[in-house]
């Protein structure tokens, strides 16, 4: 069991720097993500990109921030755990959380912060009516172990750097017969990979489909084969395979968060931000992306004011004995816990 | 008025919205559906990285071109049409008065329990 003062659900910008406003008043952090690194959205979803309504940055890039946001956290030695959702929270005798991920690993806390901006990063499904059914039974979101797929009959879908990267890999004398399709001629990917895919294709390594998707799914059991629908003449090629995998990125969703008995409304966890961003379980805070009042702005700079207030808050519940302090860096610079 | 347009908005239920855009505050079609309180995600906040706010257009009042970026994107989105633009992509301007949308449907596994 990882114990600690603060546990913070969500490794985004906002939980990240919750562990510097917690720092700056003794007290620890843990952070859990289901992602397997963090940074959150500026990692997963815009990492190049530049955002321009950070104070004091005219411009930084998605990557940069939360480069930045780990180095100012170091001093304060924060915990994590990473690529396991928080899928479980109750209260344990002593009127602590426990959290508990997807995995099974517990953390225990008398505070909780959750950080989890639009919710936890799950794989985009196609829209096809028995997809499930097949859910790793032959169709797979996640490349966990690629020794499954050796020898085998693979078809995957994706424009984008996941879907061509793994059919290179699978291509090169791994996999039995790798077939890519993709709905356009063009490639959301890194052009080296395009051309590589291209060359391969040509000399056969690799059954590429384009201007193309798979609209159907066919199986006893397990998978069987796909129907590969073309856009141009709608007309429908059956492809026997061992495995399906759609590579569509990854997307957001609330998840288990939205059955914790907290309030939610609009897709979010309702806060009182009047006073420190508590939710209506005392103990559970909620802020940044993740958290909804009157007038709420979803912005990574609203996220930090909410979580510099929510720690003051946070502090008196852990420590109801001692005065809250407001500590100013400007005079003292920070003091870190050590390794 | 003057620096305000207006926009008609078929919901995923078929319910009409009349929705007026300022064209002096530099917002694009994603926010200002937003700021009605009308469903659209928006996930990634406008950078055509996820097709969230993706719709169609349904007269021609605006152009169907697209950025790559625009077009890569919705090459791998659901629900594509030939009339498919993300909302987050088209600025609010004089140039797109009067046009008539419809919200694509939602991506089914932004919105369904099954995590």
């Amino acid at each position: 069991m990882i114990k600690t003062d603060i546990i913070i659900i969500g490794a985004g910008p906002v939980g990240l720097f919750t562990v510097f406003e917690a720092g700056l008043l003794k007290l620890k952090c843990h952070l859990i993500d289901a992602l397997p690194e963090p940074g959150g959205q500026c990692i997963e979803i815009y990492p190049k990109k530049p955002i321009y309504d950070i104070p004091g940055y005219p411009s930084i890039l998605g990557y940069e921030l939360v480069e930045n946001l780990m180095e100012q956290i170091r001093p304060f030695n924060p915990g994590f755990t990473l690529g396991e959702p928080a899928v479980d929270i109750k209260k344990d005798v002593d009127e602590q959380f426990i959290v508990t991920t997807k995995q099974g690993t517990q953390h225990k806390a008398p505070v909780v912060a959750i950080a989890g901006g639009l919710g936890v990063f799950t794989p985009r499904r196609p829209p096809i009516s028995n997809l499930k059914e097949f859910e790793n039974k032959g169709v797979n979101y996640i490349i966990k172990d690629p020794e499954l797929f050796k020898e085998k009959d693979i078809v995957i879908s994706g424009g984008g750097d996941s879907a061509l990267d793994w059919a290179l890999y699978f291509a090169n004398d791994f996999s039995k017969k790798v077939t890519l399709v993709h709905r356009s001629q063009q490639f959301r990917a890194h052009n080296d990979s395009v051309q590589k895919a291209m060359d391969m294709a040509s000399n056969g390594k690799i059954n590429l489909i384009l201007d193309s998707e798979v609209s159907a799914i066919e199986g006893n059991g397990s998978l069987e084969s796909v129907k590969i629908k073309s856009k141009a003449s709608k007309e429908l090629t059956k492809i026997n395979c061992d495995y399906w995998l759609p590579l569509f990125g990854l997307t957001p969703k609330l998840g288990p968060i939205a059955n914790w008995g907290l309030e939610i409304e609009k897709n979010a966890i309702k806060v009182n931000n009047s006073d420190d961003y508590s939710t209506n379980i005392p103990g559970i805070y909620a802020v940044g992306d993740v958290n909804t009042y009157k007038g709420k702005l979803k912005l990574i700079l609203c996220g930090f004011h909410e979580s510099a207030i929510m720690v003051q808050s946070a502090f008196k519940r852990i420590h109801p004995n001692k005065k809250n302090i407001l500590k100013y860096t400007t005079v003292t610079g920070i003091s870190g816990f050590g390794e | 008025m003057e620096n305000e347009i207006n926009i008609e908005l078929i919901d995923r239920e078929g319910a009409l919205h009349n929705l007026i855009g300022p064209t002096d505050v530099n917002l694009n079609l994603m926010e200002l559906i937003k700021l009605h309180e009308l469903p659209v995600d928006g996930t990634c906040g406008g950078m055509a990285m996820c097709a969230s706010c993706q719709i169609y257009v349904l007269n021609d009042v605006v152009s169907l071109e697209k950025s790559e970026d625009e077009q890569a994107m919705l090459d791998e989105a659901w629900h594509v049409q030939d009339n498919s633009r993300l909302a987050c992509q088209i600025p609010i301007s004089k140039e797109i008065n009067g046009l008539k949308i419809e919200l694509a449907p939602f991506n089914d596994d932004n919105h369904d329990d099954d995590w």
